[in-house]
């Protein structure tokens, strides 16, 4: 008997735990909720498509407030809050990736750890416009928190790093589908080892990673 | 995560670099600094929206191809509705009807309500939410003009308008509804109100915030007391000056 295609899929390299991929699956759907409503009450034609409006700044209010809500529970697992470190933190080839890929445009893999420091910067931006949004978002939800001049300042900035964080998540996703072994990796935790070495050399697997009894 | 392509050129690995050690914390600094620069944001945003404001309605006038109407503050209307659909009405079933505490209910289609005196008003719209739309003409019919045809009964003290769009409804007390800027508009910028617009009638109260305008206009009944409006269950000030209601210090529309 063929063995199923998912035990196929999940040789290679361990590159994410249960925890860490549920996280991003958890992020990307309430992001996507978030994009689109937020998309939906912003633009007149969408707006004048879909109506009705009490129901989508709901969905909109809940799904972005929501967000973080994976991030903090997958704190509870130490190969995400391992990975996170990683994506925090700077080393010398990192600003030589960084140099690299301004002067020349051009992404270069033998100066990049388990991620480059395209993917730190993403991860940094994300977070904090992530935060800016929920604290806005926030502000202008329960409109006697703040005075009126907070509000304003507060849709000011809502609508503009709105329109900024699309640009990247957009990017983001564009690189995801120019990369089928990097999304294969989000998806089982599996990557193959050519692909390892050759994107991420300067990887250092952790020693062999117990089976993921930590994902929630 | 953003994947790598492979070098055009092999690459020159340098000896030994690793990810061991404490390293930079950039990610943290670029998070804190981003904070930073959001609550400097929240604190000058209204200012600097309001000069953006001005700069991009001109740009977006010359706009051929209205992208600019599409950036925060872009110039123009922002699409509200509370309703599942834009509901169409035209010169076959439209119906306006004036009933409640009067002495001579009625019904007008469009023609009638042309065939009566138009008046016309040019003021800023501005929406409870923030965003103005700077000299906006609308005409139609004063509502005083239907209430005194109505004849009031002496015990109405206010008004309260049905939408054809089935959910949204608007009020006024008798005395604001009586203003002469209080239209029951069949254009805007002189062209007949569209559909995404609230046409092809909608309410125009031009001292108040938008929201008080109510889109598909289809009912005024004269009532015994102030019934508030959708929005206005949801927390929005009933008597909706602009400037002097929902924590609000627009400069005045009028």
């Amino acid at each position: 008997m063929t063995p199923p295609p998912d035990s196929r899929l999940r040789t290679g390299l361990r590159r994410f735990t249960r925890a860490e991929t549920w996280v991003h699956r958890s992020v990307n759907w309430l992001m996507g909720i978030c994009v689109l409503t937020g998309a939906c009450l912003y633009f007149p034609p969408l707006a004048e498509l879909v109506g009705r409006r009490r129901t989508v700044v709901t969905l909109h209010e809940y799904s972005g407030i929501a967000v973080p809500v994976p991030v903090l529970l997958g704190l509870a697992s130490r190969a995400v809050r391992r990975d996170l470190g990683r994506l925090g933190r700077f080393f010398p080839h990192d600003w030589r990736w960084l140099r690299v890929a301004l002067r020349r445009r051009r992404r270069e893999p033998s100066l990049a750890g388990k991620f480059n420091a395209g993917q730190k910067l993403y991860a940094a931006f994300a977070a904090g416009a992530l935060l800016i949004m929920a604290g806005t978002g926030i502000l202008m939800w329960f409109p006697r928190l703040s005075p009126l001049m907070w509000r304003t300042g507060s849709t000011f900035v809502h609508d503009w790093l709105a329109l900024a964080f699309a640009a990247a998540i957009a990017g983001h996703v564009w690189f995801a589908t120019q990369d089928p072994e990097a999304r294969r990796g989000l998806r089982t935790g599996y990557v193959s080892r050519w692909w390892a070495r050759e994107e991420h050399p300067l990887w250092r697997t952790e020693p062999p990673p117990e089976p993921p009894q930590e994902g929630p | 995560m953003p994947p790598v392509r492979a070098p055009e050129e092999a690459p020159t690995p340098e000896p030994g670099p690793s990810e061991e050690g404490r390293g930079t914390p950039v990610g943290r600094r670029v998070v804190l600094g981003m904070l930073g620069l959001g609550a400097v944001g929240v604190g000058v945003g209204g200012a600097v929206q309001d000069k953006l404001d001005s700069v991009l309605a001109s740009v977006s006038a010359k706009d051929p191809t209205g992208v600019v109407g599409l950036l925060p503050g872009g110039g123009g209307f922002r699409f509200y509705s509370v309703s599942n659909s834009i509901p169409h009405r035209g010169e076959s079933d439209y119906r306006l009807t004036v009933g409640g505490l009067v002495d001579r209910p009625a019904g007008y289609r469009l023609a009638d309500l042309r065939a009566l005196p138009q008046t016309r008003v040019v003021h800023d719209v501005q929406c409870v939410t923030g965003w103005r739309v700077p000299k906006t003409a609308f005409s139609g019919v004063r509502l005083s003009t239907l209430l005194d045809a109505a004849g009031v009964r002496p015990g109405g003290t206010a008004i309260r308008f049905n939408c054809f769009d089935g959910v949204y409804t608007e009020s006024l007390t008798l005395d604001q509804a009586r203003g002469a800027d209080i239209l029951v508009a069949l254009t805007m910028n002189d062209k007949p109100v569209t559909a995404a617009h609230g046409g092809p009638v909608r309410l125009y109260v031009a001292p108040m915030y938008f929201y008080k305008s109510a889109k598909w206009l289809s009912g005024i009944t004269v009532t015994k007391d102030v019934q508030p409006g959708y929005w206005e269950h949801y927390g929005y000030d009933v008597d909706g000056w602009v400037g002097k209601s929902n924590g609000r210090s627009d400069d005045p529309t009028t």
